[in-house]
């Protein structure tokens, strides 16, 4: 289990929660509980979000590595120019 | 990877050699987008809405086709309809559907033998509208009554209840605010505008587009994302990508307002009709009306702080507006706003709203410059109402290393508290002021990003090695490049050529956006250099006879690892690669990936000012800009990037906004009315980069490109407010409205 | 409308075009004779981008229609170099880091020339006045400045 960090507006869909536990060990597995756990994420989920997994921020990467002690926590997809 | 940050002497990263493109750019024989032609080659034109709001009730195209030397015509109706949001935006923007949404939009296009001919073939299109009731202004867009832009466009994080203009709702921060604002001494709460502004790029959009009668298209343009380009063209025309060549010309200027895509698909689609190459170039005043401005703004800010300093809560309300289709990038300034400071409450709360204006698109870091602005002027106000130096206040404030960061992840190194501790040490920090004289400072943040790279390498049998990376150079990054190959490969930078391939020629890579062409493809670049050399040292280990592990690279050369592997003279990349052909088969490295770990790059600007109270003009006396590269790879494109920056924004605070007109039409879409900084305006920009290597990249590097632009709007207010003793909430603090505030008393 | 003949000197060879007459010079030198360097900005005049000269003076090809040059002098970027040699402007501007993207480069370098020309030795105040209509979006015109002023010291020092 790790401890994964929501941003405010995705909160409300997890009883306005702020953080709460969820069962993986790669960004993909985070995303595919989160969206299980808390069905009303799933527009959000859909349209993407990045997650910062121990500082790093990872935009799209599936496979990417989250160890339960990991510092996890979900963002905006994030764009640049 | 091992990164080896630590400690690294480098040989040829830090140096500063002349870039590839040099020659090129200074005699004028470099390519950009509209300096290329191809046989037959037919000029293209758009017409354009003159309404900011109308039903387009029919388009009658049948003059303009019957004329002599008009070749094609199109209209929305000629591109494929999207099935999901995102492109079908894209695809409504770039040619309407049933509505013009805003002054400019693009409604028709056609394609004739010469400029004089398009001109009057647009002329003889008769498009039927039916005015609608228009909205320009972000809070009056907000309102009950206000005219509807595009209905059903609110995601499900709008609450009900708001307009239907009201598309996105997001939320940031931790903490609890009422505690926090209860423990401070002094709580100031203001509000702020900002005016829309535009890139500025000196070159308009161009681009040459010749599809084939056997269904392949050669494309030709200026763009920041040739791959890009490539995608949306596909989708809009129904071609396959691998169908579509991308070549990516010299780009004259882009910082953001170039990744999005608006006359490509456009020519494609004329092309395909006419048989015939077709070249768009856009004019200034379309340029001005029809591409991607920043966003507007209306912002409320709420700061508290203790006597000694200490923020104790901090708040900001977002009101964004990206123009007339939805956009994120209210989202990147609520997580931006409060990004340089540690603290224990903060939240943020943001709205992207509907207007009727040009599509926004990214300007340097788009989002954070608006909102740091706001949060900046009031830190700056809470210290002078507090008597506090400023410098003093935002270190005692500054997040660091182990921060839990205003938007989520907790820091690593980061380089904040250097650019700040070297800003109070600069001379500049304690010059002498004269009358009607001010100093203001800020400090900026961005977040940098990483994004799929892929790179090809090739060791040439006379022993110079061929870069092949697919990122447009905005910033000098084909030096950079070259120079991250010279370190890793041990030669000179000299034997070295990058280039900019084609979309047929190389794996994808996303858009030159978000910082990150220094970090992800030199990332790239240092990957497929350790492949390349794995191979030269089997390949030397093959004609030493021995095993390859006993082989390493050392100084450009395979050499023996250890005294147990044999005694053979060092073997130089030259000798490895003119044998290649018979030892193997040419020699080349490459890498794929998505790069990860950019690092966040902060900076502070210091920035001196005069204020003429007779005519409210502005002079910039003294400007520095203080800034963390991580590793400067070629100081002086580092160096470009933060005094560039820095000047565009002090245009941003000083003279550049869209101007709407009551009739919801642009006012200013030429350079005479868009007042950019001239040389005239400015005094010298002195930089000083910080070096706090990034944990995420083997030399350290951050990108640099973006963060430079984010703190001259609260620097320059700021010092204003310190020279004429009043502060403006409003930007951009122009004459007229300098003028407004002094003679209020 | 009937086409004019136009004879000039560009960059010292004799060249000869036929023109629209309300065809702008700059039109006539990108598209009728391949000398793409002067670039469009803005077409009105405000940018410099364009900038060439015209019997000695500094102008906005824009701004001149291609059928007022006949007989005249017209120098632009491509005739900066002389036989592949740079000029000291060009080399101080690649040493410098002068340019950025480079689209306003060709109008700097013409415009920097044409007042070291008349004004060998121009003060920062001078120079800044002199290119203020040459628009640059990507460098904040600081490595421009120091570029020209030290092709102009080495120019006067030659």
């Amino acid at each position: 289990m790790v401890a994964v960090t929501l941003f405010g507006s995705i909160r409300a869909h997890a009883d306005g929660q702020a953080q709460v536990e969820v069962q993986a060990t790669t960004f993909k597995e985070l995303l595919d509980r989160l969206v299980e756990q808390y069905p009303g994420m799933r527009p959000q989920i859909d349209r993407g979000v990045s997650v910062a997994i121990d500082g790093l921020v990872y935009k799209e990467a599936w496979f990417a590595p989250i160890k339960p002690e990991s510092e996890v926590v979900l963002l905006p997809y994030m764009q640049g120019g | 990877m091992d990164t080896g940050t630590k400690a690294r002497v480098f040989k040829q990263v830090g140096t500063r050699p002349a870039r590839p493109d040099g020659v090129d750019k200074v005699t004028g024989r470099a390519m950009y987008g509209a300096d290329m032609v191809a046989p037959g080659m037919l000029t293209g034109r758009i017409l354009r809405s003159p309404h900011a709001h109308a039903q387009i009730v029919s388009i009658d195209t049948s003059a303009a086709e019957a004329m002599p030397g008009v070749k094609a015509v199109v209209t929305g109706k000629d591109l494929i309809a999207q099935d999901n949001d995102f492109m079908r935006d894209i695809q409504e923007n770039v040619l309407a559907m049933g509505k013009a949404l805003y002054d400019g939009h693009a409604v028709a296009a056609v394609a004739a033998v010469d400029a004089a001919t398009a001109k009057a073939a647009l002329k003889a299109i008769t498009v039927t509208y039916k005015q609608l009731p228009h909205v320009t202004d972000v809070d009056a867009a907000m309102k009950a009554d206000a005219p509807i832009v595009q209905a059903g466009r609110s995601l499900e994080t709008v609450p009900k209840g708001m307009s239907a203009n009201v598309t996105n709702q997001c939320e940031f921060g931790h903490g609890d605010l009422a505690t926090g604002f209860a423990k401070a001494d002094l709580v100031l709460e203001r509000s702020f505008t900002t005016a829309a502004t535009h890139q500025g790029y000196i070159e308009p959009h161009a681009c040459l587009v010749s599809a084939t009668a056997d269904g392949k298209a050669d494309i030709w343009c200026c763009t920041q994302g040739h791959y890009n380009v490539r995608a949306v063209c596909a989708a809009l025309s129904g071609m396959e990508g691998s169908q579509i060549r991308v070549t990516a010309s010299e780009i004259g200027g882009g910082f953001g307002g170039k990744t999005a895509v608006f006359i490509e698909p456009v020519a494609l689609a004329l092309s395909r009709k006419s048989g015939r190459p077709v070249k768009i170039v856009m004019t200034r005043d379309e340029v001005f009306k029809a591409t991607g401005p920043t966003v507007t703004t209306s912002m409320d800010v709420k700061i508290g702080m203790t006597k000694a300093g200490r923020i104790t809560a901090g708040q900001a309300i977002l009101r964004y507006s990206g123009g007339a289709f939805p956009t994120g990038t209210v989202e990147m300034g609520a997580s931006a706003a409060f990004a340089a400071y540690d603290l224990d409450a903060v939240h943020t709360l943001g709205w992207n709203v509907l207007t009727n204006r040009p599509k926004e698109a990214a300007y340097r870091a788009p989002g954070a410059p608006q909102a740091i602005y706001a949060v900046e002027s009031v830190v700056d106000e809470l210290c002078q109402q507090l008597n506090l130096d400023p410098l003093d206040v935002r270190l005692k404030n500054a997040a660091k290393k182990g921060t839990l960061s205003s938007y989520g992840p907790t820091f690593d190194d980061i380089g904040l508290v250097a650019t700040l501790e070297a800003a109070k040490k600069h001379p500049h920090y304690s010059a002498p002021l004269g009358k009607n004289q001010g100093r203001g400072l800020s400090a900026g943040f961005w977040f940098n990003f990483g994004g799929n790279t892929s790179v090809s390498m090739t060791v040439n049998t006379d022993g110079t090695v061929s870069v092949a990376e697919g990122n447009p150079d905005i910033g000098g990054s084909r030096a950079s490049i070259s120079l991250m190959a010279a370190e890793e490969l041990g030669i000179g930078y000299d034997k070295i050529r990058t280039i900019i391939a084609d979309t047929a020629s190389l794996g994808h890579n996303d858009i030159t956006d978000g910082s990150r062409v220094t970090f992800s493809v030199g990332l790239a670049t240092i990957h497929a250099a350790r492949d390349v050399i794995k191979k030269m040292c089997h390949r030397a280990a093959r004609m030493w006879g021995i095993d390859d592990d006993a082989v390493e690279w050392k100084d450009g050369a395979a050499v023996p690892a250890g005294d147990n592997a044999g005694k053979f003279p060092p073997m130089p990349l030259a000798e490895i690669a003119a044998s290649s052909h018979q030892t193997g088969g040419p020699l080349a490295g490459h890498h794929e990936f998505t790069a990860d770990g950019a690092g966040v790059s902060f900076g502070v600007h210091l920035c001196d000012v005069e204020v003429d109270p007779e005519t409210g003009m502005t002079t910039v006396l003294r400007y520095t800009v203080f800034q963390d590269a991580g590793k400067a790879v070629h100081p002086d494109y580092v160096e470009g990037q933060m005094q560039g920056g820095a000047v565009q924004g002090i245009g941003w605070a000083l003279n550049e906004e869209y101007i709407y007109g009551a009739d919801g039409r642009l006012q200013n879409a030429g350079f005479l009315d868009y007042r950019v900084p001239v040389a005239s305006d400015l005094p010298k920009i002195d930089t000083v980069i910080l070096e706090i290597p990034n944990p995420g990249h083997p030399y350290g590097v951050r990108g640099v490109g973006e963060t430079p632009i984010v703190p001259p709007l609260a620097a320059l207010s700021n010092a204003m407010s310190h020279a004429i003793g009043k502060r403006l909430h409003s930007l951009p603090m122009s004459p007229p409205r300098i003028l407004k505030v002094l003679s209020e008393g | 409308m009937k086409s004019i003949h136009v004879a000039t000197q560009i960059n010292g060879d004799a060249v000869e075009f036929v023109c629209a007459p309300d065809e702008p010079l700059l039109d006539v030198l990108r598209n009728r004779l391949g000398l793409t360097g002067a670039k469009e900005g803005c077409g009105t005049g405000d940018c410099g981008a364009c900038t060439v000269t015209l019997n000695g003076r500094m102008v906005c090809s824009c701004l001149v229609l291609g059928a007022e040059v006949d007989g005249a002098e017209i120098t632009t970027i491509e005739g900066m170099a002389a036989e592949g040699e740079l000029h000291p402007l060009q080399q101080a501007f690649i040493d410098h880091a002068a340019l950025q993207c480079g689209v306003c480069t060709p109008g700097i370098l013409v415009a920097a020339k044409n007042l070291l020309d008349h004004n060998p030795n121009p003060s920062d105040t001078e120079l800044r006045y002199w290119l203020a209509g040459n628009l640059c979006r990507c460098t904040g015109y600081d490595k421009i400045i120091a570029a020209v002023q030290d092709a102009a010291h080495k120019m006067r020092t030659a």
